[in-house]
């Protein structure tokens, strides 16, 4: 799952424009992520802040 | 907001703007709509232009000039530094500008000559209509509208989102997202004159650093580092904040800047039917340099003049707008971009060694044009051996 970390996110779309699903928009100073998410991580790679974090949620 | 228009316009920068005052003083009825709150703002861009790409749409004033420039400074790894100077380009070689205030100036000129302006109005969708574009959905404070039009120019930046809900596949590749970090700082020592790029392995991987002018004691201080190179504690800000307390340690910084910038080759196709992609939607972002304010307002004033000819002959299908994708290929700007991409390629495969022998080839450098073609030209004719194989792609130095 992707999590955005909002304190941390400058909103500047870099992460939008590299998602291969097209599942990330960036409406004014909120990014949403679609359900289309596949958790690739690309995203978080290539923030220029470290905003982006895929995390591993499956039940113990 | 009418319900119907001749041209929608989906994002409020320079490549947006200027393709509604170019389609509004032809009389076409025009809405762009921006979905930023305020045009200008927040800014993504170091604001560098050169004179002649400056003063061919609009003359520049001192209300959105930051600083002029005369000359620019290429700092080696290992510290060495060539100084270009333009002795024979002219005293002015370009401008840092205010976007905050350039691009309102550009908005207000689409505005005075007809084209109707809408901010906070966000699009979600196209309107489709036989899988041709006619309208988009928009949002504005809560309001959901659908807006028809013969046309839409897709100028929503480097999300580019708007193409792929049409259908067109805007991703850019991880290699070549140049994700960017900038400081606004102030009480700084520069020289309020001099653009200086700063290269390396080490302090911009695949990218550059640079210290743009914005006044006499103010900078943007930013970085571009290639997605590839991009991760966790190596990311554009960490390099930028490392350059930041050896460089300027009591500088401050008044503006905190984000953003991506695209150096892939442009889109394959930057039209479809009823749709017309301009700027960094299109991905016509130099690669070498990263600028993208000029290439966006040209190939938006192209986009409406295909657009204005269209809508008079009644057909806005992809073959008629075709014109526009060659036109701008066609066009220096397409031949450049093209050019540009090659040496990219080249340079950012350089190691740090022949960046340090290549810059210390030459301390000055006085130019006669003021270009990174020159640039680049005479740095192979100093280093025929070094830049060998660039020199062997000579036809792209023509």
């Amino acid at each position: 799952m992707l999590h955005v970390l909002r304190d941390v996110c400058g909103y500047c779309g870099c992460c939008v424009s590299v998602c291969p699903e097209g599942a990330l928009e960036l409406i004014d100073a909120y990014l949403e992520i679609g359900d289309n998410c596949t958790g690739c991580g690309i995203c978080a790679k290539v923030c220029p802040l470290g905003a982006l974090e895929v995390k591993d949620e499956t039940p113990v | 907001m009418k319900p119907r228009y001749d041209l929608l316009v989906i994002g409020g920068g320079p490549g947006g703007a200027v393709a509604a005052e170019t389609a509004a003083k032809a009389g076409l009825s025009v809405l762009l709509a921006e979905k930023r709150p305020a045009i200008g703002a927040p800014v993504r861009c170091a604001e560098g232009i050169g004179r002649e790409a400056l003063t061919e749409f609009v003359e520049p004033d001192p209300c959105f000039i930051s600083a002029e420039l005369k000359g620019a400074e290429i700092v080696a790894p290992d510290g060495s530094s060539l100084k270009l100077n333009p002795e024979k380009a002219g005293n002015k070689v370009g401008y840092i500008l205010d976007r905050k205030v350039f691009d309102r100036e550009l908005v207000w000129r689409a505005a005075e000559a007809g084209a109707d302006v809408a901010v906070k109005t966000r699009a979600s969708a196209p309107i489709l209509e036989n899988g041709a574009v006619k309208g988009a959905v928009l949002h504005h404070c809560g309001e959901t509208r659908r807006i028809g039009a013969d046309i839409v120019i897709a100028a929503d930046g480097v999300e580019s989102k708007f193409s792929r809900w049409c259908g067109i596949d805007t991703t850019v590749p991880v290699r070549e997202i140049m994700t960017s970090a900038q400081y606004l700082m102030t009480d700084i020592d520069i020289d309020p004159t001099v653009t200086v790029f700063y290269v390396g392995n080490n302090v911009a991987p695949q990218g550059y650093l640079w210290v743009f002018p914005k006044g006499e004691r103010s900078a943007n201080v930013g970085i571009g580092i290639s997605g590839a190179k991009s991760g966790t504690g190596h990311r554009a800000r960490d390099y930028l904040d490392r350059f930041v307390a050896s460089k300027f340690p009591s500088g401050k910084t008044i503006e905190h800047i984000v953003g991506g910038v695209s150096v892939c080759q442009p889109l394959a196709c930057t039209v479809s039917d009823g749709l017309m992609i301009v700027g960094d939607a299109a991905r016509v972002v130099d690669p070498l340099t990263g600028g993208g304010i000029y290439n966006a307002m040209f190939t938006g004033r192209l986009a409406a003049q295909t657009a204005i000819s269209a809508i008079q002959n009644g057909k806005c299908s992809k073959d008629v707008l075709m014109a526009y994708d060659r036109g701008w290929r066609e066009s220096p700007v397409g031949k450049t971009i093209a050019r540009n991409w090659h040496i990219k390629e080249y340079f950012i495969r350089m190691t740090d060694e022949k960046f340090n022998a290549l810059i210390s080839s030459a301390s000055t450098m006085d130019l006669d044009e003021f270009s990174t073609l020159n640039l680049v030209k005479e740095l192979v004719k100093k280093n025929p051996l070094l830049l060998g194989d660039l020199a062997k792609l000579s036809f792209l130095l023509r």
